[in-house]
């Protein structure tokens, strides 16, 4: 089996993201970048099918800017056994991502794709199922859980309420959630080994796909500040000023 | 061309979130209908048309509908384009499962978990877990949308009186089946609706210490929420869960114990209009965000607090 694993470039989750003063972005010049923590969660569970027997290939995905090569090295670092680079420097939203996926899994044929079901940058949510939609493949999003039978994939997924299982027809996109696996640190021996490994680059051009953006960002601003309270010595305090100068709870 | 609202229901009962999103359909300005999709879902239907300012219920009822799969109600969502401009769902698990795919079918760029409608095209939504706002507009035709609850007060359920039209059920598009659910059962109110939630961090130290934020809730009719350390440490489900990535929540009163505030948590509650912290660290960035601070051992505060607000 040939597992799709895309991977997004983003701002690290440990920074403090600080809106330009012009209001047309985040400031992202000196600010250090990793690979998306949800598809972190996407390459370790591929890499694991691959230890289990059940996965042969593992592709790492990545696109955008040339440095999107440093997530992809990452990925392949965790055990991936190659890469494909989308090298656009035009900004891509997910509509786009999942058209230029598409194209490639299309020439390639992987049976199952799987990916974070979000990155912490956009916050969208969108990709695997809009690659899902466009593919005319099944779907099991915000997985916590997942089993390969009979050319199924069953999926146990996140949802509001607790949690949900479905019996996904192959091939499959399944996106992931926090509690799927623990990503493994990659070793220094594998880290030198993933730079031998082949990266294949290509442009949206090339897949034939119009990767335009498709929503006009307007402006980008702060939210509104939430100024701290006050301190209060004891639980006692703390009930009183609930009850009587908040007058949240009776 | 009215706005169409796609109703997160169980079949039984149409699920809060759904109100809030009509609030949105309704800021937009245009007539508002509601698609009920689902598995012998009349009631559900009827229970739309009470909703205050929906002008038309559809109804698509069929076997392959009851669990709301998205390989079959997207193509059925994406059919009733042609009459409607604007496709919006709750941004639950439910609608941000279905809504791209819709999307994508539609070709339209989604506009996720909006917390401000600026115009018909023009719209606002949180990035970088709620650390920054952007505005965004869309040129496609159709604008599919998936609504931040907390951010639109809901419309009333009671008061509309609309009309309910059956339409067709698409097939079964026989990519995938439910094969059963492990919902977590609770007298609790729901979390993202409750006015009153009370969350653990990592502070807990473990899951058998949440009974005491349990008898806390229990005396304010509160819901138990948790941090995301709380749920990796595996002390509750990840249904508790309220940051970036977990759940989003806007109550009357949030109480946050022993939860340091990483900002992946803050951009779960920090619209909530009254914070607690009750955290031992008095350098723990969550007493930035609250309203009333006690640096004090939660276990500790905990049980005084509960034996508080008995008196």
């Amino acid at each position: 089996m040939k597992v799709f694993v895309p991977v997004k470039r983003v701002i690290d989750f440990n920074v403090k993201v600080r809106v330009k003063a012009d209001g047309s972005g985040v400031e992202t010049a000196n600010v250090k970048m990793s690979m998306n923590p949800f598809d972190e969660i996407a390459v370790e569970e591929a890499v694991r099918m691959k230890e289990a027997g059940t996965a042969e290939e593992i592709v790492a995905i990545s696109m955008g800017v040339q440095q999107c090569q440093e997530t992809i090295r990452t990925a392949l670092a965790m055990g991936a056994d190659s890469g494909i680079h989308v090298l656009t420097d035009a900004e891509l939203q997910p509509l786009a991502v999942a058209k230029l996926l598409k194209a490639l899994v299309e020439r390639d044929k992987p049976d199952l794709v799987i990916l974070g079901k979000q990155a912490i940058d956009d916050d969208a949510n969108q990709t695997g199922q809009m690659l899902a939609a466009l593919l005319g493949w099944s779907q099991g999003t915000f997985a916590s859980k997942i089993a390969l039978e009979d050319g199924k994939a069953v999926v146990t997924r996140e949802i509001d309420g607790g949690l949900e299982t479905v019996s996904l027809k192959m091939p499959a996109v399944v996106s992931v959630d926090l509690r799927l696996n623990e990503p493994r640190y990659a070793s220094l021996p594998n880290i030198m080994k993933a730079k031998k490994k082949p990266i294949e680059q290509l442009s949206p051009e090339d897949l034939g796909v119009d990767a335009t953006p498709r929503l006009v960002t307007l402006k980008v601003a702060e939210p509104p500040k939430r100024g701290g309270g006050v301190k209060v010595a004891d639980v006692a305090e703390l009930v009183d000023k609930l009850r009587n100068e908040a007058k949240v709870i009776p | 061309m009215s706005a169409l609202v796609i109703a997160e229901h169980d079949n039984r009962e149409i699920k809060p979130a759904t109100l809030n999103t009509v609030a949105a359909a309704r800021a937009l300005g245009g007539e508002v209908a509601v698609l009920v999709a689902g598995q012998d879902c009349a009631a559900v239907g009827e229970a739309a048309a009470k909703i205050e300012g929906v002008a038309k219920v559809l109804v698509a009822d069929a076997p392959h509908y009851g669990h709301h799969l998205a390989e079959n109600l997207a193509p059925l969502v994406a059919g009733l384009a042609k009459d409607h401009g604007h496709l919006l769902a709750p941004s639950t698990t439910f609608g941000k499962n279905l809504m791209p795919r819709v999307a994508a079918l539609l070709d339209s760029a989604q506009i996720s978990d909006i917390v401000a409608v600026e115009g018909p095209d023009t719209f606002v939504r949180p990035i970088y877990a709620g650390n920054a706002l952007a505005t965004v507009q869309s040129k496609d035709p159709v604008k599919v949308i998936t609504v931040r609850s907390t951010a639109f007060d809901p419309a009333a359920a009671e008061g509309g009186s609309a009309a309910v039209e059956t339409i067709d059920a698409g097939e079964d598009a026989g990519l995938s089946s439910f094969v059963g659910h492990e919902l977590s059962k609770s007298e609790r109110p729901e979390l993202t609706t409750a006015g009153i939630v009370i969350s653990g961090g990592r502070g807990m130290q473990s899951g058998e210490n949440f009974a005491m934020l349990e008898r806390v809730a229990d005396k304010l009719g509160a819901a138990i929420g948790a941090s995301r350390a709380a749920v990796d440490a595996g002390f509750v489900p990840n249904d508790y869960q309220v940051g970036q990535t977990g759940k989003i929540v806007a109550p009357e009163l949030y109480i946050a114990v022993g939860i340091s505030g990483a900002i992946q948590h803050l951009a779960g509650m920090k619209d909530s209009k009254v914070i607690v912290a009750i955290n031992k660290d008095e350098e723990a960035p969550i007493f930035s965000v609250a309203d009333y601070g006690l640096v004090a051992d939660l276990f500790e505060a905990v049980p005084a607090l509960e034996a508080e607000l008995g008196k």
